[in-house]
């Protein structure tokens, strides 16, 4: 049995169909996680009928509905930019997975520069919202478009500033060695060995910092400028339709858990748990792992179903003026305190 | 730094207090099908009209603002009210239709009717799958009448 699963080709094709599995499902549940809770938060009820009970099938019934409608295109659009703008958003978006660790084993690649890599690949999906609003041919899918790019400039530096300063204190980029280096014994306290993830190490700051620009590259509320409905329609997505949509909105809801997944990894632990032996932690790791990622996706939905949404000039303001500062003070600190200690 | 990014941070956390209040508070809905709606006792709900009193002076369709109101009559003789006297005339109710696809609900005819012949009722379920079935004719919004709450008392 095992004999079997050793096979290089084997492991890719169970690896990839179970990545798929996770964020396709992952972004369903997340979906119907945001209609019911933004509607009891707007003390409604939501979804009620479809699927019998609590509207489960809700996600799944919106999304045969989009696949059958036609996939429209403006006369003026780039059709080939047009049509290849929802692939790469949803492929950089799969593919933060590859390196995000369910388990020790359980991880598509333990890649050295597994920190880099995912900076890198999440960026890329910006290509895809900046392709989608340019060969639309429609003023409002510029604007979004260029809007978005300005979006990731501002944010991709606190982003990655913030990730240097766990990469300082792990000192290793493998996300693996990340989680291991958050799970090492810091002191013992009437025999029992304490070890603590690093929002608890004085990532604080860190992963606050992380948070705010992790919702910003969504753009979803309270930085979702590049789709300000009341001013630009639905910026970069106004002219898609049909089955294209449906990429762009599920690769939104599935880099939500992405991103969350990264933040879980980098701040709160991984798959790791106090208290979880580790021979265990290939079987329940996914679990704790799954567990984590869900309280921050609840957070990102809390904080869109209340917060307002920022203007443009005091959204660069906030990241120009106040993240990328604070993120450097934050990497100097941290630096200080592993040299000392 | 620009002097009017503010960071409203007791408010956004207050708000943040209050949807999560509301995510654990029962939403205040009622699910109309399966549970029947109460209205308000005064609730506006259907029109109807008690033809006794209507003297069709026209008051009504000429006031609506979408012209929903459809009055046709004639003139009936009466014996004179003393004899040798000259015979009279009544005004006589041949069709009185509201089409409830164009009323908007405003009110203006029941205010301006003299003779308190129209009264609001809170009845509400009057749908139709066709639209033609909406215009009401005399006999319906006669039905209606029995449901017209009594008037509140006058004040002393």
């Amino acid at each position: 049995m095992m004999d079997f699963l050793d096979g290089f080709w084997i492991q890719l094709v169970l690896k990839l169909v179970g990545i798929m599995l996770v964020v396709l499902t992952g972004a369903l549940v997340v979906i119907y996680a945001e209609l019911k809770i933004g509607s009891h938060m707007q003390t409604r009820i939501g979804p009620y009928y479809a699927g019998g009970r609590w509207g489960w099938a809700q996600p799944l019934a919106d999304g045969l509905k989009f696949l059958q409608k036609e996939d429209l295109a403006p006369d003026g659009a780039d059709r080939t930019v047009y049509g290849f703008a929802p692939y790469v958003v949803m492929m950089s978006t799969i593919a933060v997975f590859v390196v995000v660790p369910f388990g020790p084993d359980l991880v598509g690649a333990d890649l050295d520069l597994g920190a880099f890599f995912l900076l890198a690949i999440s960026s890329l999906s910006v290509l895809g919202v900046l392709m989608a609003g340019w060969s639309s041919a429609n003023k409002y899918s510029l604007m979004g478009g260029l809007r978005a790019a300005g979006q990731l400039i501002a944010y991709e530096l606190p982003l990655v500033l913030a990730v240097v300063a766990v990469v300082i204190q792990a000192g290793t980029m493998s996300l693996n060695g990340i989680v291991d280096a958050q799970s090492q014994t810091l002191f013992t306290v009437a025999g029992f060995d304490v070890s603590l993830p690093y929002i608890l190490q004085g990532q604080i700051i860190g992963f606050v910092i992380f948070m705010v620009a992790a919702v910003a590259e969504l753009s979803r509320i309270p930085f979702d400028m590049p789709i300000a409905e009341s001013e630009l329609t639905m910026g970069y997505l106004t002219e898609y339709s049909g089955i294209r949509f449906t990429m762009f909105f599920l690769g939104e809801y599935a880099s939500m858990i992405a991103l969350s997944a990264i933040a879980a990894t980098l701040y709160l632990g991984g798959y790791a748990a106090p208290g979880l032996p580790s021979n265990l932690a290939n079987f329940a790791g996914p679990g704790v792992l799954l567990l984590k990622i869900s309280i921050l996706v609840f957070f990102i939905i809390w904080i869109r179903w209340t917060w307002p949404r920022l203007r443009e000039d005091q959204l660069q303001t906030l990241a120009w003026t106040w993240l990328i500062p604070l993120a450097l003070v934050n990497i100097a600190i941290i630096s200080v305190f592993k040299v000392v200690f | 730094m620009a002097s009017d990014v503010r960071f409203p941070f007791p408010g956004l956390f207050k708000g943040m207090w209050v949807t999560l209040k509301a995510l654990f508070t029962k939403a205040p809905v009622t699910m109309y099908p399966q549970e029947q709606e109460i209205p308000v006792p005064r609730a506006r709900g259907v029109i109807s009209l008690d033809v006794d009193n209507c003297t069709v002076c026209m008051l009504c369709a000429r006031e609506c603002p979408d012209w929903c109101i459809y009055i046709e009559g004639h003139k009936e003789e009466q014996p004179p009210s003393k004899p040798g006297g000259k015979p009279r005339a009544r005004a006589t109710l041949d069709r009185f239709d509201i089409d409830y696809s164009l009323c908007m609900y405003c009110g203006i005819c029941v205010e301006v009717c003299p003779f308190d012949a129209l009264h609001w009722s809170p009845e509400y379920e009057y749908s139709e799958e066709n639209v033609s079935l909406m215009l009401h004719d005399k006999e319906r919004l006669t039905d209606w009448l029995a449901t017209v709450p009594e008037p509140p008392a006058l004040e002393t």
